[in-house]
């Protein structure tokens, strides 16, 4: 197996707090690897340095190492690391003044694409590959994608996603503000896209990850307490905090 | 009993509570019918083609219209807009994207001293910027007056629409690697794109209808002028003149003036709201 993304002493700040105490964690190619942990433990701050959007607070900072394959993504532009590495946040967020086709093709089309066949063919292969095309071939310039329900919003944001052809995707509770049906069709999603690429996602939901991720990592006041199998860590931790949480103990 | 009698003052207070807010926007919506239809009562009659193609006979003659003061108010206008809102959407964008710092600070206070500022001070300011050196009143210098005058109010309500725009959709194109520029120029102004017309628009308003500022820059003019080198007439200035004199006539004139020049607004906003104002943002939740 291989590493996708080799995390290694990463530290983060906001102001002066520190949020993450040195992070060490590899995750692996094609798979989908869980972080899970009470609230404020970090892992969202975690997952929002590994494509540098932590910096997009103007109190925040972060120090260590991050490679994604062979780029070291502290030492390159923070907006191509961005391109490389795509995101998935915890509420829908399109473009409220895009239509449907636009949202998708935001992420071309800002930065400088103009060939309207291979926009069309992005479109399309990223709507596919989000199981959303079916549902909005029809419309896809008519309607905007705001118009759209609460779990086909969050399949149109991972289209936006894919469409610039990440090779990880990030994925921060992005069911947290979903029904069970629409949250049932981002994980069939996330078993389809681990074909394709890399998957890190934050849930609290620990069913979820049980479910979705062959790698969980457990988080705690800032540090990444435990990282496995997510078999292991939900049936035999090794450590006794990880014990207390997964059984329900604290958090 | 007390029951029914506590239902029966909450449905009381609910009636009062929609009958006063009721109340009190039909009085809001009342001040502007009533003003429009006084202006129809007193100058419709005196709105006729001659009124509207002809320029001021001289004083004395009855007759002539104010043709030239209605082309030139469009151009003023159009001199102010093109100068006041480039660079009000760029102060705003500046206070509500990157203004959360001391600089910050000090221009949202400029931009509200200089919105209360007496418009008759701009005119001087104008007038010293522009009249002095040029040693002539121009239309120009009566442009950037007004456009003085449009800054602040367009910067204020280009950063209150922008600060509407939630922080995760600009996350969404941060997220997509799409530099900053790009963000706010395709993303986030596309959002509150309905918004920061509204505030153009009211800054329109105002503008059009100031006098004092064109005083001693546009000085007025009793015949055609395209230039923006000379003086030029202009439909506020002219109703300032002829509702001062002691003719009936300039007074008949006066009031069909206010009449167009109210019923110009109107249309212009009506027109580029219908145009471009669909409003997004109500669609984000």
């Amino acid at each position: 197996m291989a590493t996708a993304v080799e995390v290694r002493d990463l530290k983060a700040w906001f102001g002066k707090t520190e949020a993450l105490h040195g992070i060490n964690m590899a995750v692996e190619q094609n798979h989908a690897t869980a972080v899970i942990g009470p609230s404020g433990c970090g892992k969202s701050t975690f997952i929002r340095c590994l494509n540098r959007m932590h910096e997009t607070n103007p109190v925040a900072r972060a120090e260590g190492d991050v490679k994604v394959g062979d780029m070291d993504i502290y030492s390159m532009p923070a907006v191509e690391v961005r391109r490389k590495i795509g995101m998935v946040f915890q509420k829908p967020n399109p473009f409220p003044s895009m239509s449907i086709y636009d949202n998708v093709a935001a992420g071309l089309k800002l930065n400088g694409t103009r060939n309207h066949k291979d926009l069309d063919q992005v479109v399309e292969r990223s709507l596919q590959q989000a199981a959303l095309w079916d549902e909005v071939k029809d419309t896809l310039k008519k309607k905007s994608g705001a118009s759209l329900s609460g779990g086909q919003q969050q399949r149109l944001c991972i289209a936006r996603a894919l469409a610039v052809n990440p090779e990880v995707m990030l994925m921060d509770e992005p069911c947290s503000a979903l029904d069970p049906i629409s949250t049932a069709k981002i994980e069939d999603l996330i078993f389809e896209l681990k074909q394709r690429l890399t998957i890190v996602i934050v849930t609290h939901n620990m069913q979820q990850a049980s479910r979705v991720a062959e790698f969980t990592g457990f988080f705690l006041m800032g540090n990444l307490v435990e990282f496995d199998r997510t078999e292991k860590i939900f049936t035999n931790p090794s450590d006794k905090r990880t014990e207390d949480y997964i059984t329900g103990r604290f958090g | 009993m007390s029951n029914s009698f506590l239902q029966v003052r909450r449905r009381f207070a609910d009636y009062l509570a929609t009958f006063v807010a009721a109340g009190l926007s039909a009085i809001v919506v009342g001040a502007l019918v009533a003003i429009f239809a006084y202006l129809v009562i007193k100058g419709a009659g005196s709105v006729n083609w001659a009124f509207l193609t002809n320029v001021p006979k001289p004083v004395g003659e009855i007759g002539g219209g104010m043709a030239n003061a209605i082309v030139g108010s469009a151009i003023l206008l159009a001199i102010g807009s093109a100068i006041g809102i480039p660079f009000g959407i760029g102060a705003g964008i500046y206070l509500a994207e990157y203004g959360h710092n001391r600089l910050g600070s000090l221009v949202r206070f400029t931009a509200d001293v200089l919105n209360g500022v007496p418009s008759i001070v701009i005119g001087l300011v104008a007038y010293g910027l522009v009249v002095a050196k040029q040693r002539h009143f121009s239309a120009f210098s009566g442009g950037v007056a007004l456009a003085i005058m449009m800054v602040p109010i367009v910067a204020r309500t280009t950063e209150e629409m922008l600060l509407l725009v939630p922080q995760a959709v600009r996350e969404a194109a941060f997220g997509l690697g799409i530099p900053q520029w790009r963000t706010t120029v395709s993303v986030t102004l596309a959002t509150a794109r309905a918004g920061i017309l509204t505030g153009i628009m009211l800054a329109f308003a105002r503008i059009a209808g100031e006098t004092a500022p064109l005083m001693f820059t546009a000085f007025g003019n009793a015949f055609w002028s395209f230039s923006p080198n000379q003086p030029i007439a202009a439909l506020p200035l002219q109703i300032y003149t002829y509702a001062l004199s002691p003719y009936d006539d300039w007074h008949r004139q006066a009031w069909a003036a206010a009449l167009i020049l109210v019923a110009l607004i109107v249309g212009t906003i009506s027109v580029v709201r219908y145009l471009f104002g669909r409003s997004v943002l109500r669609e984000v939740s």
